[in-house]
């Protein structure tokens, strides 16, 4: 039995890491990690196929900090605003403070005409740990359906 | 209906290339036939993808689709990948293994080297219907495609006058290949790009070396590869094939500041990474070659950029789309931490490559801005005008040249018969 209080803290933070880069508070967005993290993309038909290659990988903190200072210093990516749609939070099970988090995302990109376009779907497979009152990744695993990535994979899912 | 096409190849040097050549639907058909299904070879996919009898995938060359597998025998074979009966897909997954080959349409099923084994109720039922009694069974294969291995690395042709591999190669393309492939390798994963823009974007941007160290800032900075670095664009004898190349750590901070003077956006001191890991080369050939962009006609891309290691394959989705299907490898040889190391530098390039993200973008930019601009060109004369052949220094777009130069070729277009403006 997961305590409610640790419930709507999961909860609150599978939402706000959503809605913190649809907002473009990315370096904010960091903030709801460990150090020592994990925060890898992966594509579907790696995963299903046992091949480890990932689409994005950060094996730590700084490495997403790197991540975020060159999207907003050196990267040059297609003009869009991100909307996520989160599904329901599943939280499959808890071992000693680790939490196994499990949820849908769909990502739609609007371009600069204001026209929309589902971007990518997928599922996120996370480890959440509390930190006092905080919850915060230990690992961010996005499998995204959608490994035919339109366009460029830029700002993060 | 085919109107008279209005492009033009003014330069006799190929210095002008018509935008209407990314746009005109009747050029792209051409393409599939001349270049794609004309005596050239394409890539296929890597050896190491089909180890046992019976492993197959599934591919395009150009638009077609193509089914690449290993018989019984061990021969590795490319079909069209249509069920000779009614035009069916034959196989659907994208890799596999398979006894043999069987239609899900009407269970027409094939041997694993392409003859048609059997067909379902050949003789109807209770006297009527089935095969007509003149229907030859042994007359029906799979529509194949002529493969060849060279070190591992499959191609695959159409034609039956195409010249053999190694020749059609040439020696400045084999000796990287030997250099990448000298050792057996080992698959790591696969990533796949839609690109909004016409296949030949894709291939003048892999051949144009300038743009590497120019819109790919993040390579300027960290001095992956610089315009002031040692390096040059190689091309074969046609021309057809290029190979950008560079060595880390040949420029000097006077040389760099100098070339760069006025382009405050590409080469930024102030950016400094939290994580150096990332960019850590670890010398694994026998020379000082660090980058290697070795562009083979028409669809394909060998790159080694660091420890990062990769295939990437064009493949057509019509006139105003295309897929880039990236095949990231490592050696059989290697050890844990080396296959981690070229996960983590997997991040520089594919679609979400810190210096490789920009080129999608630029792609399909200029595939919507040409679109109509039917009487302009582009203009290349980056490396200078004239004679197409390799360069010795990294600020040259003479690839692009030679690229247009066998394009021309195989596609009948005569260059040079109007003069240039």
């Amino acid at each position: 039995m997961i305590e409610p209080a640790k419930r709507a803290a999961i909860n609150d933070l599978m939402a706000d890491y959503c809605h913190f880069i649809d907002d473009n508070r990315l370096e904010d967005w960091l903030g709801f990690f460990v150090e020592d993290c994990v925060y890898k993309i992966l594509s579907r038909e790696n995963v299903d196929s046992n091949l480890p290659l990932e689409l994005m990988l950060c094996s730590n903190k700084n490495m997403l900090r790197d991540r975020v200072l060159s999207l907003r210093q050196a990267n040059i990516y297609n003009i869009h605003t991100d909307k996520h749609v989160l599904g329901v939070v599943r939280i499959l099970g808890e071992e000693n403070g680790l939490y196994r988090v499990q949820a849908n995302y769909t990502v739609y990109q609007t371009n600069q005409d204001g026209v929309s376009m589902l971007f990518s779907v997928g599922t996120y497979r996370d480890k959440i740990r509390f930190e006092g009152a905080e919850p915060r990744f230990v690992e961010k695993i996005v499998v995204a359906d959608t490994f035919g990535i339109p366009r460029m994979l830029s700002t993060p899912l | 209906m085919k109107n008279e096409p209005s492009m033009t190849w003014p330069a006799g040097d190929l210095s002008r290339v018509p935008f209407a050549a990314y746009h005109d639907p009747a050029v792209y058909e051409d393409e599939q036939a001349r270049i794609f299904r004309g005596p050239t070879w394409n890539y296929l996919a890597l050896e190491a993808e089909l180890p046992n009898p019976g492993d197959f995938i599934t591919t395009t060359v150009g638009d077609t689709p193509v089914l690449v597998g290993r018989d019984e025998k061990g021969v590795i074979r490319a079909f069209i990948n249509r069920c000779m009966h009614r035009g069916m897909l034959l196989k659907r997954e994208r890799c596999g293994n398979a006894k043999n080959h069987t239609c899900i349409y009407h269970q027409w099923s094939y041997e694993l080297d392409g003859r048609l084994i059997g067909v379902p109720f050949p003789r109807g039922q209770n006297g009527h219907g089935g095969l007509p009694a003149d229907f030859d069974r042994k007359s029906v294969r799979l529509h194949q495609l002529t493969v060849e291995n060279y070190k591992g690395v499959l191609f695959g042709t159409f034609s039956e006058s195409a010249e053999p591999l190694v020749s059609y190669l040439g020696p400045e393309v084999t000796y990287e290949l030997d250099r990448l492939f000298a050792k057996k390798v080992k698959v790591l994963g696969y990533q796949r790009q839609r690109i909004f823009g016409n296949w030949k974007l894709y291939n003048d941007n892999v051949r144009d070396p300038n743009h590497g160290g120019l819109l790919h800032m993040f390579h300027a900075t960290f001095g992956l590869y610089r315009l002031s670095q040692k390096g040059g664009a190689k091309l074969d004898a046609r021309g057809r094939h290029n190979i950008t190349w560079n060595s880390l750590g040949t420029d000097n901070q006077a040389q760099t500041e100098k070339g760069y003077e006025g382009t405050t956006k590409v080469l930024k001191q102030s950016f400094k990474l939290a994580d150096m890991s990332m960019l850590r080369y670890e010398r694994e050939f026998p020379d000082d070659v660090s980058l290697v962009i070795l562009s083979v006609f028409p669809n394909v891309v060998f790159q080694q950029i660091a420890n990062s290691l990769c295939t990437r394959q064009i493949r057509c989705k019509g006139v105003d789309e295309m897929e880039l299907y990236w095949t990231y490898f490592g050696y059989e040889d290697d050890s844990a931490a080396m296959t981690e190391h070229r996960q983590k530098q997997a991040n520089l390039v594919g679609p979400g490559g810190l210096i490789s993200m920009e080129d999608g973008e630029a792609v399909e930019l200029v595939h919507n801005t040409v679109r109509r601009e039917k009487d302009a060109h582009a203009r290349v004369e980056i490396g200078g005008k004239g004679p197409i052949k390799t360069s010795e220094s990294l600020v040259s777009e003479v690839p692009i040249r030679g690229f247009y130069s066998y394009y021309c070729e195989l596609m009948g277009f005569a260059a040079g018969q109007v003069a240039a403006e």
